[in-house]
């Protein structure tokens, strides 16, 4: 999978968890722009987890802050 | 507690003063602030001038009964145990100055863990000077880098802290959601070190975790299975061994963590285990080794304790029927709990926001009740909660009166 078609794909996902409908760049930060809470964050992680198939540790989701890391970071799994 | 996620990094806000390190709590100092200006006594400062009994204490100068304690058996003025206490005390004195692995294990010590050997029928028993600590150094050591612990998201701060303790990857799942613990056990590399972390109760809610399925699921995918009865021990289960007594898994589990703090009634904590290897901990447990170990007195009354609740079992009915009948109470009156049914010992009576959780809370102690107040973020899903906890030393007729508190607290708040 490339990466544009990981950043489709976590686009969907995000969208019932960004409540005010902040457009979305790689720069985005999931604590300050979408001020997600730690639930939020929570149910996030577990829906992309369960989409993709994969983990993504506590140790990886404490280096992501924002979209476009969390892209990179589902990629790398992905692709290999 | 469900401290496992990590709240959004706010800028810190500087009030007036020079800002230093302390600049991060001012949110904290706020919150607290505005809760004692709505004039409710401070939920986190009671002082108990007199303990009556397990269930009676003088409370800022009220007669109270306690609803809020751990002391679920009433075994902290058992006569045999006081006893004990005493004559460890003048026999050994007050205290060992030093670590278990050095000069710090008297023969109390070693009599304690007999006792846990025999009352969880296992070949090995660790005594540490806090449940708190016994997490933080199993957990943390046995679980290193490259492996892998998969975990409950409401865990006990004790088991958040020995994750971060450690150098493991760390996977949370859905509380008791069972699907989703399997699907992030089948996701973990091939070949890695696997850990699942659950608790027998969860103290928040007092729900109990389906150990059934999930113990025999972790052991399907090569995981090895740590469970924590500290709200369990010597009253769930035939000989009360706790949730996994009680769910029929007990041989599978790896390791059992447990305290004296609770039903024990004194304090300290432990670790019980049949691995071939489990002796090694004592030399490799950073937290068991680089800190003084019990006091004679201590162990002395745990092992006391500990073999009575061996045989407790006319105490285990009657915290049941206690549990029951609040329980069943509660929900007569209209107050939202928990759990639909009584798992456990403790009853979480869910208030709909802090600000009537705590005048709730006041307004019992002004009726002579003390629960506990739990807010977020120790509780699950931002809940405010008034938690009750019971003791097999309640008399039907004090629980009688403790629904009759309830019914005029709620009323007067508008609860209810
Ligand atoms: C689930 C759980 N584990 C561990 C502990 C820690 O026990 P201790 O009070 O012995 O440190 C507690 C008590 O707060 C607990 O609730």
């Amino acid at each position: 999978m490339d990466r544009a078609e990981v950043d489709t794909r976590i686009r969907t996902i995000i969208e019932p968890f960004n409540k005010k409908g902040i457009v979305i760049t790689e720069d985005t930060t999931f604590a300050g722009d979408l001020e997600f809470d730690s639930l939020t964050v929570m149910d996030f992680v577990a829906a992309i987890e369960d989409d993709f198939d994969i983990i993504i540790t506590m140790n990886q989701q404490a280096e992501i802050e924002k979209y476009g890391q969390l892209v990179d970071a589902v990629h790398s799994q992905v692709s290999n | 507690m469900s401290e496992g996620i990590i709240q959004a990094d706010k800028p810190p806000r500087r009030t007036g003063d020079t800002p230093d390190l302390f600049s991060k709590f001012d949110d904290t100092i706020a919150l607290r602030e505005n809760l004692l200006a709505s004039g409710v006594e401070d939920p986190f400062s009671l002082v108990m001038e007199q303990v009556l009994s397990p269930t009676r204490a003088i409370c800022n100068g009220r007669d109270t009964i306690l609803l809020g304690t751990y002391n679920y058996m009433g075994m902290t003025f058992d006569p045999d145990v006081v006893a004990a206490g005493q004559q460890a005390l003048a026999d050994f004195g007050s205290g060992t100055t030093g670590s278990r692995v050095l000069n710090g294990t008297y023969q109390g010590h070693k009599e304690c863990e007999d006792a846990l050997r025999e009352f969880y029928d296992m070949d090995h028993a660790m005594v540490f000077s806090t449940g708190y600590q016994a997490n933080l150094g199993i957990i943390s050591t046995i679980a290193g880098k490259g492996d892998y612990v998969v975990l409950d998201i409401d865990s006990h701060a004790s088991i958040w802290d020995g994750c971060a303790m450690g150098n493991a990857e760390i996977v949370p799942f859905k509380h008791n959601d069972i699907a989703a613990m399997e699907k992030r056990l089948k996701r973990i590399p091939e070949g890695a070190g696997k850990l699942v972390v659950l608790e027998g109760v969860y103290s928040m809610l007092g729900d109990i975790a389906p150990l059934k399925e999930m113990v025999r699921i972790a052991k399907e995918n090569g995981a090895m299975v740590l469970v924590d009865e500290a709200h369990s021990m010597g009253f769930i289960g035939e000989n009360g061994r706790g949730v996994v007594e009680d769910a029929g898994v007990i041989d599978d589990v790896d390791f059992i963590i447990g305290t004296f703090s609770k039903s024990v009634g004194t304090v300290g904590g432990f670790c019980v285990s049949n691995h071939p290897k489990f002796e090694i901990m004592r030399l490799v447990c950073r937290p068991y080794v680089f800190t003084a170990s019990l006091p004679p007195s201590v162990v002395a009354t745990a092992a006391t304790s500990i073999r009575k609740l061996m045989t407790a079992s006319a105490k285990r009915e009657h915290l049941w029927k206690n549990s029951r009948r609040l329980h069943s109470g509660l929900t007569e009156l209209g107050f939202t709990l928990g759990t639909d049914e009584p798992q456990s010992a403790i009853v979480a009576v869910i208030m709909p926001d802090l600000e009537k959780g705590a005048a709730m809370w006041s307004a019992l102690l002004t009726e002579g009740l003390y629960v506990n107040l739990a807010r977020p973020p120790a509780t699950p899903a931002n809940m405010t909660l008034l938690r009750c906890s019971l003791c097999a030393e309640h008399s039907d007729e004090e629980v009688e009166t403790i629904l009759g508190m309830f019914e005029r607290a709620g009323k007067a708040v508008g609860i209810i």
